[in-house]
């Protein structure tokens, strides 16, 4: 076990999970501040350029956090993280509707034609925006009622978009990085995704060897 | 480095200079790293002294020429340029260098020298990034004759009345004032005559986004971006709209006649 289920399971602990997801937000926020009042901040030369960038990274963040919760949960048998989980992935929605929003207004002035003109002209933009309009639904039906509404089949089968979703944010970082053949970073987001998604793959084969009568067989004759 | 005010038409713009800080730390110097925090971190190790520009190809008077002998060689002058880099950002720098043309006409290229080559320093012991697969090393760029002639493009070895910063070029770069920044070459070591058009580093890398030419240009967007417009370091604020970039990054009356009857879309 990962914490001891009576921390995990204590009604400040998600408070603090909250805390710690807000602070990133809560320090960029900070430093606009601060930057528009003349004093000393992280944004450096080109703020609109930081914001934008630190906020996208922040999205990523938060879909390998996501993410990691099952594999987490599973593998240091800590069932309790799994009250996280719907919090972890509404601040992966927070996130990006601020890294959306830090582009429309830094970047292209909220000017509407000029975001859609960009949004056609640039692949990775696309591509970006579609990972954004793919996790509206999700993080729309975040709360119980929705789940009852849809049926817990359908609304897991719905939330397995995130899988898709997680690809096209390194495939829109990656974009951007091409550019400058400058993929580390990318690779490094890319690498953690791929072995949280692999390790489910992993799961659901064993899970199907095991319960298909050949599967069981081989099992018992070992 | 002091230099003397320019008489050259269209040399000192009346805007507001951009502050050294962010001039000298926002930088794209990959040699020292891709973020633009990198060059500053990592160029102390730089080594400009001693420094030689060696002259090859097609000129009568070939050679190595020391910093020294460069520096001598004609009146430094102050030289306060718009700044336009092709990621949509601009500065305004006050360079401190003589006219390219003054070193040109000392070396007297033969009639058959069409373009010329500029070769930044590759040295892997200095340059912690020349070996990353970014770009094909050395950086190397090239303008036309008619271009590096052209009293703007400026032989620069200080700004802000100081000798360049590592991460700016030092000791001695090029500055072509109406082109995207990438086309102004840092830390040069090499100046090559030549009868073809230099096979230039970003062109190697990514041709149909980053052309020979590459003159600032609103009408004509990078592939990835709009080239209409762009955001001034340190000037225009988060929440202000981005301003309009000018033809030729506002050197249309100084350079304009150079391209004319060119296609500039299709010569980007």
């Amino acid at each position: 076990m990962l914490l001891p289920a009576k921390v995990l399971l204590h009604p400040a602990a998600k408070l603090v999970v909250f805390a710690l997801c807000a602070w990133p937000f809560a320090w960029l926020a900070w430093n606009v501040f601060q930057a528009q009042a003349g004093n000393a901040n992280i944004l450096g030369a080109n703020p609109a350029e930081f914001l934008i960038r630190a906020t996208g990274d922040w999205t990523l963040r938060f879909i390998c956090i996501v993410l990691a919760v099952t594999p987490l949960r599973v593998l240091t048998k800590t069932p309790p993280l799994a009250r996280f989980r719907r919090m972890l992935g509404l601040f992966v929605y927070f996130y990006v509707v601020m890294h959306l929003l830090s582009y429309s207004w830094f970047d292209m002035g909220f000017d509407v034609a000029d975001i859609a003109k960009d949004i056609a002209k640039r692949p990775f933009i696309l591509v970006g925006f579609s990972a954004f309009v793919l996790l509206t639904p999700l993080a729309a039906t975040s709360f119980n009622r929705a789940i009852k509404a849809l049926g817990a089949k359908r609304w897991q089968a719905l939330h397995k978009l995130v899988y898709v979703i997680a690809g096209l944010g390194i495939l829109h970082f990656f974009w951007l990085r091409a550019g400058k053949n400058n993929f580390a970073e990318v690779s490094v987001y890319a690498a953690i995704i791929a072995v949280l998604l692999g390790w489910r793959v992993w799961q659901a084969i064993k899970k199907k060897r095991l319960s298909s009568p050949v599967g069981l067989r081989s099992q018992l004759s070992k | 480095l002091k230099g003397a005010k320019s008489a050259v038409a269209g040399a000192v713009t009346m805007e507001k200079i951009t502050e050294y800080k962010d001039a000298s730390t926002y930088n794209n110097y990959y040699e020292f790293g891709t973020d633009k925090a990198d060059p500053a971190k990592n160029a102390h190790t730089l080594k400009t002294t001693p420094w030689t520009v060696e002259i090859e190809g097609l000129v009568k008077k070939p050679g190595k020429y020391t910093l020294e002998d460069l520096l001598k060689l004609s009146a430094q002058e102050e030289r306060i340029y718009r700044l336009r880099c092709v990621e949509g950002w601009s500065m305004v720098i006050p360079w401190v260098g003589y006219s390219l043309a003054e070193l040109i006409k000392k070396v007297e290229p033969q009639p058959g020298a069409k373009f010329i080559e500029f070769v930044t320093l590759a040295d892997p012991k200095t340059m912690p990034f020349v070996g990353s697969r970014v770009l094909d090393w050395p950086y190397v760029e090239g303008l036309r004759m008619d271009e590096a002639m052209h009293p703007l493009t400026l032989l620069t070895f200080g700004m802000y009345g100081e000798v360049l910063p590592n991460q700016n070029g030092a000791p001695v770069r090029i500055v072509v004032p109406w082109k995207y920044g990438f086309k102004s070459g840092k830390s040069i070591v090499k100046i090559r005559f030549t009868d073809k058009e230099p096979a230039t580093a970003w062109n190697k890398a990514a041709a149909n986004e980053y052309g020979f030419y590459s003159n600032v240009n609103p009408n004509v967007d990078h592939p990835r971006w709009s080239q209409a417009t762009e955001r001034r370091i340190g000037e225009d604020g988060l929440f202000a709209k981005k301003r309009k970039t000018l033809m030729f990054n506002g050197y249309e009356a100084q350079v304009g006649q150079l391209y004319a009857g060119m296609d500039l879309k299709k010569n980007f």
